[in-house]
């Protein structure tokens, strides 16, 4: 049996020339020392696999109807078997190729691997993360629940800020003047065609690429990249100490990819997938559109920049970003790779991550948003339970102020905290503040009765530091 | 590194002029072809895709109910449907905007699009302000900008009365660009 299984093998592999297609692939010599920082590029690969894989079985029930996803979704969740399983695989396998692409772009980058000859490694590198992000913002479309549908107006009013084409571009995004039966339509196509063949194309030529200029060999300082004489140093490396990819070097892939799944497969059955929000129904205004975590920190930006500088950061920002990482190894294509002699290439790496990683958390936050459901205050909290003080507390929560205020730990994040306004302001400030508003809060001087007025300052003039018990009996 | 060991192409030398030149523009040919080809293919496609963009839809006239159903001072949404949305839309044809009764006579409708980024924003009636969730933007109940980042105030529908009913012409969800800023 085992006889005939090998002579069949060596028929078919005769015929097809499987072996001498992939052989010379599978063997070439990579660097000794090239480890475990090396594995991050075949885990990206491995989730785009993970990717494919469920995208396609999902796609066996999905309907990618405007009427009829939001439904499909549910049974795919619900009473699917697997379902709710292989859409939490979906999406932490998406979480898992967009921060494995990260992770292999700042190594890259830190190990000066972009510098000649690889120069369109790192280029293609860049658009497969551009399309790694577009997939997983059309990815969130395709939940087509309440968030989704909301994230295609903002998307679409995104768009919109670009100079003369904008509303083209909005109307293209929405598929028409106005969400409906052309927008999701759109966006399946996109993620299920269009990007994964885009994506199939240029995974395939970045491999290719690998393959023509090599794995390059971890950095040593001192030792500079000049495109005269790397190319023939690098080939004496790899016949003086090189390995074969196929299984020397590939082990660890195989190790860190098999970890990778067994992460996803984990939080996909523990943690499960994105639960869905209300139905896509534009007429329900009760929303708070969020994007998904791996654009949580985008979302934190276009709410805290200036105002005056929003259209630039819009539009420009991501072109300039864009471009400076395309332009990267053209700029900087030789010299030093160390990181150790390039010490601006951590602080640009770390730059990013602290800049990404605190938008990411303040996004979460949002303290920006009002609070629409806040707790009311109580009479302990109030330190009242009539009079001007417990009315002035009343009339906060009417008009809005606990929406945007904290309280003793209640209410809003988006103004300043005013449980202890009492020690810092006087009854005039307070006065001033409501009826002519603030940078940053709405005058009430035309909404507010006189009464209300001196209810409202009753109550926050009481908003005060508790006083020590031993100060307290001695004031007494 | 993997370069190509076999080059099966004709040498150039052994071929006459006449060769040459007939091989050139089998060369143009097959270029040419191939772009009539493309230009079959791709101009109906990208003409199918591109279509939305050129789609132009004018407002509809819909009535949203009878004026007596309406108190005087009150803002409330009203749920509306898009006339012009394809049959498979489902409740996505669906729309809300907010509707405040002025006087006997006299209607004000808002978009819901906060003219930031385009999300819901709320009224909060005892504040009398509109609140958006996204970025936090603040409206007045006249639509003007209070607070946040919205450019510019509220869009407004067209609202008529007419035999007893309230009138709401539809119109797109407002994009705010750049050339209008």
């Amino acid at each position: 049996m085992k006889r005939l299984l090998i002579d069949t093998w060596r028929w078919l592999d005769d015929r097809f020339g499987i072996s001498a297609l992939i052989g010379p692939s599978l063997k070439h010599l990579v660097p000794q020392d090239a480890r475990w920082w090396y594995v991050f590029g075949s885990a990206t690969m491995l989730a785009f696999i993970v990717q494919v894989a469920t995208g396609v079985a999902l796609a066996f029930s999905y309907a990618s109807s405007s009427s009829q996803a939001y439904e499909t979704l549910q049974f795919i969740t619900n009473e699917a078997p697997f379902g709710s399983f292989l859409r939490g695989m979906h999406y932490f396998g998406a979480s898992a190729m967009v921060l494995m692409v990260g992770a292999h772009m700042a190594q890259t980058f830190l190990f000066g691997s972009y510098k000649f000859p690889r120069e369109m490694n790192w280029t293609t590198g860049v658009l497969l993360l551009g399309f790694t992000l577009v997939m997983g913002f059309t990815g969130q479309l395709l939940r087509w629940d309440q968030t989704a549908a909301w994230s295609v107006v903002v998307a679409a009013e995104q768009a919109g800020r670009v100079p003369l084409i904008g509303n083209f571009l909005a109307q293209f995004i929405l598929g028409g003047t106005t969400i409906g039966g052309a927008t999701l339509s759109r966006f399946f196509a996109i993620h299920v065609f269009i990007m994964p063949a885009l994506m199939f194309v240029f995974i395939g030529i970045h491999l290719m690429l690998v393959l023509r200029h090599g794995i390059a060999e971890p950095p040593t300082a001192g030792k500079e990249v000049d495109p005269k004489t790397y190319r023939h140093e690098y080939e004496e490396l790899m016949q003086k100490t090189g390995h074969p990819f196929w299984p020397d070097g590939a082990w660890r892939d195989f190790v860190f990819g098999t970890g990778l799944i067994i992460v996803i497969a984990l939080l996909a059955y523990f943690v499960g997938p994105p639960v869905l929000d209300k139905p896509p129904d534009p007429s329900i205004l009760h929303a708070d559109p969020r994007p998904d975590w791996y654009l949580l920190w985008y979302f934190a930006l276009l709410a805290l920049i200036p105002r005056e500088l929003e259209g630039y950061v819009m539009i420009l920002g991501p072109v300039l970003i864009g471009i400076l990482l395309l332009a990267a190894p053209i700029l900087n294509n030789r010299g030093e790779r160390a990181p150790s002699r390039r010490p601006w290439s951590i602080a640009v790496v770390l730059l990013s991550v602290i800049m990404i990683g605190s938008l990411w958390i303040v996004g979460a936050n949002s303290p920006w948003s009002p609070n629409f459901d806040p707790p009311p205050l109580t009479e302990k909290v109030i330190g009242a339970s009539s009079g001007p003080v417990f009315e002035g507390a009343r009339v906060f929560q009417a008009k809005g102020c606990l929406n945007c205020h904290l309280i003793s730990g209640d209410g809003g994040r988006r103004g300043p905290d005013l449980t202890y306004i009492g020690d810092t302001l006087s009854q005039g400030d307070i006065i001033i503040r409501i009826v002519n508003g603030g940078v940053n809060m709405p005058a009430y001087g035309n909404s507010i009765k006189p009464d209300e007025l001196e209810q409202l300052t009753a109550f926050l003039q009481s908003r005060k530091r508790p006083m020590p018990a031993g100060l307290e009996t001695t004031h007494r | 590194m993997n370069d190509v060991t076999a080059d099966h192409s004709t040498p150039q030398q052994r071929l006459t002029p006449e060769e040459i030149t007939r091989r050139r523009f089998l060369e143009k040919l097959c270029i040419g072809l191939s772009g009539i080809c493309a230009a079959i293919l791709g101009i109906p496609i990208v003409g199918f895709i591109v279509a939305p963009i050129f789609r132009r839809t004018t407002g509809k006239w819909i009535s949203v109910g009878n004026i007596t159903d309406y108190e005087v001072g009150k803002t409330v949404s009203v749920t509306i449907t898009d006339p012009s949305s394809l049959p498979w839309a489902g409740i996505t044809a669906r729309n809300a905007l907010w509707l405040r009764r002025v006087n006997e006579s006299d209607f004000i409708a808002f978009s819901v699009n906060c003219t930031h980024l385009g999300c819901p924003v709320r009224w909060l009636a005892d504040a009398g302000l509109f609140m958006c969730p996204c970025h936090g933007g603040v409206y007045y109940s006249d639509g003007t900008v209070a607070a946040g980042p919205p450019p510019k105030p509220l869009i407004r529908y067209d609202v008529r009365t007419a035999n007893g009913q309230v009138e709401i012409k539809t119109m797109a969800i407002p994009i705010t660009t750049t050339t209008r800023l």
